[in-house]
């Protein structure tokens, strides 16, 4: 089976290495809110990616950030880049 | 007059002298020091080991938190002393049109703590390792963008590189901008370069002061006078034109009454450099004679040729002993982007209370340094119209007269 991708590591990633808006509580049911709402820009989704890509050693490609439009999106996306990736 | 007199009504500090204006106000006026050694890094192995750090700056608490992993030490401060400023001068951005408010500060060195951090990630293990926010952080005009995006001020935005002149600069640029269709600026500058990386890039100059005692590594005008010392930190600036300030009752620090820049011949030449003719031609546009003149706020080098060339033209302009001259930044060090917008801060408290900050650390002027330097203790006297002047490295000079 391949390795799952949790939303939970998702928050990790996000606090660790693009910070937190002072008035969001990502531990709140954030999945389909969108990263923009949430106060992460696209810049913040490329850098969640690329901790992702060097953490897991998936490749995550720019355009990543198309797809990657809510929590959900993006976690159902790194899932399948570890498919692709056969991980 | 035909030409605008912009005021200013808010001001900001970040600095080695203390966070918040009267923390630095005080600490200056008391000949407080905030130079000692070096924690940012470990120093042992550089030549320069005492430096001006900002004592007991949190980013956390003052910064958004999304906005601190993206920016760069040099940028928090800058965000820091804007909403400072602004508070200060009682402007609530979301309530003015967003096109006609602009953002100009000075930077010298960009992020290079942030840039550095970066490097070493690209040397040690790869370009994958290298972050996003790299690609915005180290840029010299983050700074500026940052404030824009934050306050939500989309008018003419800009950054001015040129070393110490920057900050005085930016009035420059502000006044241009106050002139047009724009009703407010947040102007003046932050640097901050304390890393090796930083430290390194300024050793070049051959200008910084190699002495480990924190009082006497920086001497201005001294015979013992040795180079600078480095800080970092600065002031933003809030500024308006005079008749929008009236309108709505701010209070006024003072105006700035004249500006000007020169820049100095290549080494070698047989011109002079651009210094007195930069005083005169502030005055000018100030309309102010040398004889109406309370006070000067000198650029300070510190280094000998540079301190004797600053005292000729002061001297040439005003005469031999003939303007009180002072140089507080011997309390900070030089903040580069930073240091000439805290001298106009700092400047402006001093028209406000009648008092020039002394000189610390400088107890024997040089030979042939013909200057009355305020040494020692503050000078209380009345005081109407301050100068400030500022020399980048490079060949940059910069005069602002303030009008309290």
């Amino acid at each position: 089976m391949s390795q799952k991708f949790t939303l939970d590591e998702l928050r990790e990633l996000m606090q660790a290495c693009a910070g937190v808006e002072d008035d969001i509580d990502l531990s709140a049911d954030i999945d389909d809110i969108e990263f923009e709402e949430l106060g992460y820009d696209s810049l913040a989704v490329l850098e969640v990616a690329s901790h992702v890509q060097r953490k897991y050693s998936v490749p995550m490609p720019d355009e990543c950030v198309d797809y990657m439009k809510t929590p959900r999106l993006a976690v159902e996306y790194i899932n399948e880049q570890f498919a692709k990736a056969g991980v | 007059m035909a030409r605008t007199q912009p005021v200013i009504t808010g001001i900001g500090v970040v600095a080695p002298t203390g966070i918040g204006t009267q923390a630095h106000w005080q600490a200056t006026i008391a000949g407080k020091s905030g130079i000692g050694q070096i924690t940012r890094f470990d120093p042992s192995r550089y030549p320069v080991k005492v430096a001006g750090e900002v004592p007991g700056y949190q980013a956390k608490g003052r910064v958004p938190g999304r906005l601190i992993p993206q920016t760069d030490h040099w940028t928090h401060m800058g965000l820091t002393a804007a909403e400072d400023a602004l508070a200060d001068a009682a402007i609530d951005p979301a309530l003015l049109p967003e096109f006609e408010m602009a953002v100009v500060t000075a930077s010298s060195s960009g992020g290079t703590e942030f840039g550095q951090r970066e490097i070493e990630r690209l040397w040690a293990s790869g370009p994958q390792f290298v972050g996003a926010y790299q690609s915005i952080a180290w840029f010299y005009a983050a700074t500026t963008g940052q404030i824009s995006i934050r306050h939500g001020m989309r008018g003419p935005c800009g950054v001015l590189s040129c070393e110490q002149a920057g900050g005085l600069d930016t009035l420059g640029q502000a006044r241009r901008l106050l002139a047009g269709d724009i009703r407010m600026v947040v102007a003046g500058g932050t640097d901050a370069s304390l890393c090796p990386y930083g430290l390194s890039a300024q050793l070049s100059t051959g200008r910084l002061s190699e002495r480990d005692d924190p009082t006497g590594a920086y001497l201005p005008f001294d015979e013992e006078a040795d180079g600078y010392v480095p800080g970092e930190g600065g002031a933003i600036l809030i500024l308006e034109r005079a008749d929008e300030a009236a309108r709505r009752g701010a209070r006024v620090y003072g105006s700035v009454a004249g500006y000007a820049a020169t820049f100095d011949p290549p080494p070698g030449s047989p011109r002079p450099p651009g210094l007195r003719r930069v005083i005169e031609q502030a005055l000018a546009d100030a309309e102010t004679s040398p004889a109406e003149v309370d006070v000067v706020f000198a650029d300070a080098t510190g280094t000998q040729a540079a301190d004797h060339a600053e005292a000729a033209a002061i001297s040439a302009v005003f005469g031999p002993r003939a303007v009180p001259v002072t140089a507080p930044k011997t309390l900070t060090g030089r903040l580069y982007g930073g240091g000439a917008a805290l001298d106009v801060a700092t400047a402006l408290l001093a028209l406000g209370d009648g008092v020039i900050p002394a000189t610390v650390g400088t107890s024997r002027l040089a030979d042939g340094i013909e200057l009355d330097l305020v040494l020692d203790r503050p000078r209380v006297k009345p005081l109407r119209t301050a100068l400030v002047l500022a020399r980048g490295y490079g060949g940059f000079n910069a005069a602002v007269v303030l009008r309290g």
